[in-house]
């Protein structure tokens, strides 16, 4: 990887979730960005090259993540994108990004239960930069 | 009259070809309303004439009536009533025998069929008996699918609860690794920060599982009611009181506009969710130095209670789903404040309570009124349940 420091987007509408995961990915070296909400994520989206976006499912609305990993996809095809939930079957809102037609319409890379441990996600930003 | 809005599955079992048809004619003209539903119901029959024929007719398709023989060629038809009935609990049976003893029908319904009709019968006989058995089933697979959906209302809650529960311990978790690992030093901005936050989300746990509390109670119908004479007015002079420390903080300003004394029949503790709840509200989404304005309203057999705020005020959609369960307001103003999302709903299920409604109205930015009207005086003091 390069010397260079590369961005992170961190959108959640939990802010001592935002704070914590901060601590620890600019720990990791990483440049990070907070937005609790779609609007301010789109507006540092805009301002700043992001080099990868980790996102929230569950924020004013129940499926916002969804909405801006699409529109990230749409405008930075490029940018990976990190959706991270705190629900998980119960709710109805089953989902993976195992297969192809999964992928297609949940625009995401990669899906994560909460609490994500850091190494874990760590080792996801990477994995991801790398094939960047 | 031709709006027929569902169609039972009919299996005809006889083995006399003429029956059947006869059958089959009679039900193709036939239709039920139902009244409770106000439905109309129509029929689709199928024959056959054994044992064996049954047994194949049934590998793929289920049936909701089946009008059944008492003898087949190869078997007994008590037989197929009991394998019936063994499958299915919803199937309704009406037996047809040309030997209608009074022993055949206690054995017939002892094995569970709806109705016996002894031949010779009229099509009118069969239609009558088909529209009572058509009625039952329909209102018991209404009630079945009502269930289903209360059960499924309750599992989304419970999921919504448990997410609701582990976000703040996930907070607080995240918080004590930080501190654990060094990663928070003691004497930094972030050391007394981490404290405070973890601080305020055991605050906002305790709210949640108090506000869950109130609205179980509530809910459960299980509580008994106190209903006596209160003076709403004390009561409100005890709530701000109550209060008085958190409206401090935001240095906010609380007038009541008021008669002396206002009485009403009212369970104590009732009429405390329902303002707590609101006075409270209008400190926390207040601004800096703000002001709420409580103004109690004597309308004869009704009081009005309006709670006026100067705070961050709601959208139009916001108001909107304002008053359900878990919702929350969340932006950039209500990102620091912590509720449970149940307050509201509480709130709206207990002025249902007093034939009353709760009610807002607000402008984004423009701070906002909530307004409760609550019957003074109840005719009957008996709790009513409230259909969750």
């Amino acid at each position: 990887m390069s010397k260079i420091k590369k961005n992170i987007l961190l959108v959640d509408d939990d802010v001592d979730y935002l704070f914590q995961k901060k601590l620890e990915l600019e720990k990791e070296g990483f440049n990070v960005f907070t937005a609790h909400s779609i609007q301010p994520a789109k507006k540092i989206l805009e301002e700043t090259s992001i080099d990868l976006a980790i996102v929230d499912l569950m924020m004013q609305e129940k499926d916002d993540g969804f909405v801006l990993s699409y529109q990230i996809k749409s405008l930075w095809p490029k940018t990976p994108v990190i959706m991270v939930t705190g629900v998980t079957a119960q709710t109805g809102l089953e989902f993976d990004t195992i297969t192809e037609n999964e992928k297609k319409w949940i625009k995401a890379d990669t899906i994560f239960t909460k609490p994500v441990r850091a190494e874990q996600l760590v080792r996801e930003i990477r994995r991801l930069l790398v094939n960047e | 009259m031709n709006n027929i809005s569902d169609v039972l599955n009919v299996l005809i079992i006889d083995d006399e070809e003429g029956m059947c048809m006869g059958a089959s004619r009679a039900l193709s003209s036939t239709q039920v309303f139902i009244d409770d539903l106000k439905i109309m119901v129509g029929f689709s029959s199928k024959s056959v004439h054994s044992y064996a024929e049954y047994k194949n007719s049934i590998v793929n398709q289920k049936y909701d009536l089946i009008l059944l023989d008492y003898k087949l060629p190869d078997g007994s038809g008590l037989d197929i009533l009991q394998e019936i009935n063994e499958q299915s609990k919803e199937t309704l049976v009406i037996m047809m025998t040309a030997y209608a003893t009074f022993e055949t029908a206690v054995q017939a319904t002892k094995l569970g069929a709806y109705d016996f009709l002894a031949k010779p019968f009229t099509p009118e006989e069969l239609r009558n008996s088909v529209r009572k058995a058509a009625t039952r089933f329909v209102l018991a697979k209404r009630a079945k699918s009502f269930e289903e959906e209360k059960r499924k209302i309750r599992f989304e809650f419970i999921s919504v609860l448990s997410h609701e529960l582990k976000s703040p311990i996930n907070a607080i978790d995240g918080y004590l690794k930080l501190l654990r690992e060094g990663s928070i030093t003691p004497g930094s901005d972030n050391y007394s920060m981490a404290i405070e936050r973890s601080l305020v989300r055991l605050e906002g746990m305790r709210k949640l599982i108090f506000d869950l509390l109130d609205m179980t109670r509530i809910e459960s119908g299980q509580k008994t009611r106190n209903i006596e004479p209160i003076d709403l007015i004390a009561t409100i002079h005890q709530l701000i009181d109550q209060n008085k420390d958190e409206a401090k903080l935001g240095e906010i300003t609380i007038n009541l506009f008021s008669e002396n004394e206002l009485k009403m029949e009212a369970d104590q503790s009732e009429i405390e969710i329902i303002l707590n709840n609101l006075i409270n509200n209008a400190i926390k989404y207040n601004r800096p130095k703000g002001t709420v304005d409580i103004t109690v309203l004597d309308r004869q057999n009704q009081v009005e209670i309006q709670i006026r705020d100067s705070g961050i005020g709601l959208t139009k959609y916001e108001q909107d789903k304002l008053f359900n369960d878990f919702v929350r307001i969340k932006n950039a103003d209500t990102m620091n404040i912590q509720g449970s999302g149940l307050g509201l709903s509480t709130v709206k299920k207990i002025a249902a309570l007093y034939e009353g409604t709760v009610s807002v109205t607000s402008q984004k930015g423009n701070g906002s009124i909530f307004q409760v009207i609550l019957k003074k005086y109840l005719n009957n003091t008996i709790c009513p349940q409230i259909v969750t």
